[in-house]
């Protein structure tokens, strides 16, 4: 398993560099203009000079080999002189972003907090009522509870969270005054009232998400206990005795986390990814919205940042995904 | 009379209560949302609005424009004029006084080294300021003593308030950005993040594209003033969620250019907890027609003043499509209160806005039709208009945006009243409005025969915003498609005026030199102007002191802002 997890790591590095190249490309060749948010008040020499300054003069293939060296080299070493002290990064470049002419770094820690709290938050709770809600669904199937069930999930799937975070503000914030519509990213936790305004500006974001992640996990877990429930193993475990508890919970369970697991794994980089609309809707501002208005503005080294960031998380996240089956499934060895 | 006497005098209590709290930080704490989110505090480094009128709560410039457009002193003690002695005769020099006992948020005085420094400091070579055309022609600015900073331009400027005037243009302290000049202006993240200013607020924490926290500024120039201890500017989301956000759920004290549906704003005041403000500007939506010959076929020469078009060279063309526009109707269903019709290209300040173009205001197909009968264009079996084999055939392009799009079906359908075929095109306002010379679609190339937009100038001064139209700005492959005469205009009559303005300080003349090169502009159709577009912005009932500003930043005069 070890080899297994090695050999998969350094393939990663070819493909992810591959991956880091057409996105610089594809920013590259897509039209836009860095300045085209610039008023038209200001004259077209000072935009070709502020262009200048931005480094776009220089050939493509200067600017891809100095964001490799930025990303890969000086942004490590700055965090190393954060967390020990040294000073290896001394007076580098690092990765600037064009709209703030800030470090992209520091701007995508600062908004990973609200994103993994608000978005991850929603996935978690997400994956903890979708699990029963498809195991009970399959359980009984055609029940009530069945019908009730798919009918929400239909609902969390069809009905896109623009529609539901708008609807929920106009009952919850404009008609009952009860949450705020605007998220306080500057909001410190530090007391019980804190606390409760926390949870309040949580509430209809997560909620929104949740439901549209609960759908999606619920209708996976349903369906792939269906395919157990009916398998000659069940039938033999229910002859050997065993308590429908045991059958239902241990072995079809068990049996059934496998094609779920990769679904739950391979959404969690998408909780990084954050939820554009949704953190938009509640003014969240995580990655997200990060990512978007980076794009808006043609802040190409953000734009690259954060889409490099993500492939790095889905290509871990994959090998994570492939590490759970053979935990789960003894039968599933890699070497 | 005793009673009244007590009437009176618990009137004149009630009157004088306000003056009694007004004190520094009294009124607590003000929210206010940007629906685009600042990226940076440092308006040299930014061209963008948002940026600027951010930083207009730290960084003051020495004068800037009220709600009328007078210029008034700001750190300065007043403004120059050839009247009181401020600027040269010749119009080269101009010397402006500080205010004196000026301190900076930091406490350490303000002089005329910041005064020049901020010039210095704009003009860096490799520093990329967005800002540097207000310091065209400076060549060098001379501090006699700590008050008083003397600019001197290389040529005569009629118009000198470009230096150090308006919230583009704001003074930064000298030593905290000495280490930041040219190239080195964008690591400078701290000083660019929360520069230290002489505003009514100081900045607290700065998260870039998200949220601003700001305190009072502990020295700021008026001890009373500003009546908030705390701000917080909130950026984000959409207009129709900060218009939302104030208006509904008062959860926000101002919310920043609501550019919304008329139905939609109306729907939203009525909830009662705030008011729409609104005030115009310069902001002008109007077709450019295009003089030259877009063809595909001309290759390297297409859209230049070698090819002319082969119809829109034709007055009565132009005339027609413009009498067939109903301005009212784009206004009611585009803008509501925050759009009115004009008929001028330059419609604000007062002086400069011509009255001899009115007659545009009313529609007029029939006279248009009969225009182009008597120009010999003759309605063919399709219903389009042709002469000699020429059909009255047109591509009409603009940015990406729902109410351009609006305009423009509501103007194919007008012009096919005239026998006028129009193809619609939109185009992603990134690229429309970058200015990628190997892009085919910029708004400066202009390959159609038609396109779109809104544009203004920045202050009150349309000297720089009328030589828009000389023959030398046309766009064209010479000058890699850079400048702003859209239409490829050229009348040496139009530049003489152009030249003579540039030498003219007298108001009064000014005004005439633009209002005349304005109707030439109109009177020869070559823009055709729609819409005077407002700006519209709400605060809520609880915030007293806004005075909305088309001129300057809008948040202008936040020191004067409270609670009621």
């Amino acid at each position: 398993m070890l080899n297994f997890t090695i050999r998969r790591l350094l393939m990663a590095i070819p493909t992810l560099l591959f991956i880091g190249l057409i996105i610089f490309l594809l920013l590259e060749l897509a039209p836009g203009d860095p300045m085209a948010q610039v008023p038209l008040t200001v004259p077209p020499e000072v935009k070709e000079k502020m262009r200048e300054a931005l480094g776009l003069g220089e050939p493509t293939h200067i600017r891809f080999w100095k964001w490799l060296v930025q990303f890969f080299v000086v942004e490590p070493m700055y965090f190393l002189d954060n967390h020990f002290g040294t000073a290896l990064a001394e007076g580098k470049q690092r990765v600037i972003s064009w709209q703030t002419r800030s470090p992209v770094m520091d701007i995508v820690a600062q908004r990973i907090p609200q994103t993994l709290w608000v978005v991850g938050m929603s996935y978690v709770i997400g994956v903890l009522i979708a699990l029963p809600i498809g195991i009970i669904s399959a359980y009984r199937q055609y029940s009530w509870f069945d019908q009730v069930g798919t009918f929400i999930s239909m609902i969390g799937f069809s009905v896109p969270t623009f529609f539901t975070g708008v609807l929920l503000i106009v009952i919850f914030s404009v008609m009952l005054g009860w949450f705020p519509s605007i998220y306080d990213t500057t909001l410190v936790v530090n007391s019980w009232s804190t606390f409760v305004m926390q949870v309040k500006q949580m509430v209809m974001p997560v909620f929104v998400l949740a439901l549209y992640n609960a759908a999606q996990i619920s209708r996976f877990m349903r369906a792939s206990m269906l395919d157990n429930l009916n398998q000659d193993y069940v039938r033999t475990a229910r002859a050997k005795g065993l308590s429908e508890n045991v059958v239902v919970l241990v072995h079809v369970l068990r049996n059934s986390m496998i094609p779920v697991i990769t679904v739950i794994a391979l959404g969690v980089p998408q909780v990084f990814g954050g939820a554009i609309i949704t953190e938009q809707v509640f003014k969240v501002n995580g990655l997200g919205q990060l990512l978007i208005t980076a794009i808006y503005a043609n802040d190409i080294p953000m734009v690259q940042t954060l889409t490099f960031i993500f492939a790095v998380l889905i290509v871990l996240f994959n090998l994570v995904a492939d590490i759970l089956y053979g935990i789960l499934d003894p039968r599933i060895r890699y070497d | 009379m005793k009673l009244k006497l007590t009437l009176i005098g618990a009137v004149a209590a009630f009157a004088m209560a306000p003056m009694a709290h007004a004190e520094r930080g009294s009124d607590g704490h003000v929210n206010i949302i940007y629906w685009q989110a600042p990226s940076i505090m440092n308006p040299y480094l930014s061209g963008g609005t948002k940026e600027l009128e951010a930083a207009s709560l730290v960084i003051e410039p020495l004068a800037r424009y009220n709600q009328d457009g007078a210029m008034v002193a700001w750190l300065a003690e007043s403004v120059p004029t050839v009247e009181n002695g401020g600027v040269s005769a010749d119009l080269t020099t101009v010397t402006w006084k500080l205010k004196s006992g000026l301190l900076w948020s930091d406490g350490s005085p303000v002089t005329s080294g910041d005064v020049k420094f901020s010039w210095e400091y704009c003009t860096a070579e490799g520093g990329g300021c967005a800002q540097s055309e207000k310091y065209n022609d400076v060549v060098s600015v001379d501090t006699p003593d700590a008050l008083t900073a003397v600019v001197t331009f290389g040529v005569s400027k009629p118009f000198p308030y470009g230096p150090f005037v308006g919230a583009q243009a704001p003074i930064i302290q000298a030593a905290q950005f000495a280490n930041c000049m040219g190239a080195k202006a964008p690591e400078c993240t701290a000083e660019n993040f929360a520069p230290i200013g002489t505003g009514p607020f100081t900045v607290t924490e700065f998260r870039p594209n998200d949220v601003i926290s700001l305190k009072a500024n502990p020295n700021y120039r008026d001890a009373s003033k500003p009546a908030f201890a705390t701000a917080t500017l909130k950026g984000g989301g959409s207009a129709t969620a900060s218009g939302r956000a104030v208006l509904e759920t008062g959860e926000f004290d101002y919310a920043w250019n609501l550019q919304l549906a008329p139905d939609v704003l109306a729907n939203m005041a009525a909830a009662g907890k705030g008011q729409v403000v609104s005030a115009f500007g310069t902001l002008v939506e109007r077709i450019m027609v295009n003089l030259t010959d877009p063809n595909p076929a001309l290759g390297d020469e297409r859209a230049t003043a070698k090819h002319p078009h082969p119809f829109l060279t034709d007055i009565n063309v132009r005339k027609a499509l413009s009498m067939a526009i109903d301005r009212e109707l784009l206004v009611e269903i585009g803008y509501g209160t925050a759009g009115r019709a004009t008929c001028n290209v330059l419609p604000a300040p007062a002086i400069y806005a011509s009255t001899a173009n009115d007659a545009c205001l009313v529609q007029d197909i029939a006279g248009a039709n009969a225009a182009l009968d008597a120009a010999g264009w003759a309605k063919g079996g399709d219903g389009i208009r042709a002469k000699d084999g020429v059909r009255l055939s047109m591509l009409y392009q603009t940015s990406t945006n729902a109410v351009r799009q609006d305009f423009q079906a509501l103007i194919k359908q007008w012009w096919s009243e005239i026998g006028v075929e129009t193809e619609l095109r939109n185009i992603d306002a990134s690229v429309f409005f970058g200015s990628d010379p190997g892009s085919p679609d910029t708004f400066q190339k202009l390959f159609a025969d038609v396109e779109m937009y809104a544009n203004n100038f920045d202050g009150t001064d349309p000297e720089s915003y009328m030589a828009n139209w000389e023959c030398k700005q046309a766009p064209s492959p010479a000058n890699q498609w850079q400048g702003n005469n859209m239409p490829r205009y050229c009348s040496a009559d139009y530049d003489a005026l152009v030249a003579e303005m540039a030498t003219t300080g007298d108001l009064n003349d000014r005004a005439r030199l633009a209002k005349a090169m304005n109707d030439m502009l109109m009177q020869d159709y070559v823009i055709i102007p729609l819409v005077d577009r407002g700006r519209v912005s709400a605060h809520s009932n609880t915030l007293g002191g806004v005075v909305l500003n088309t001129w300057d930043s809008e948040l202008w005069n936040a020191a004067d802002w409270h609670r009621m």
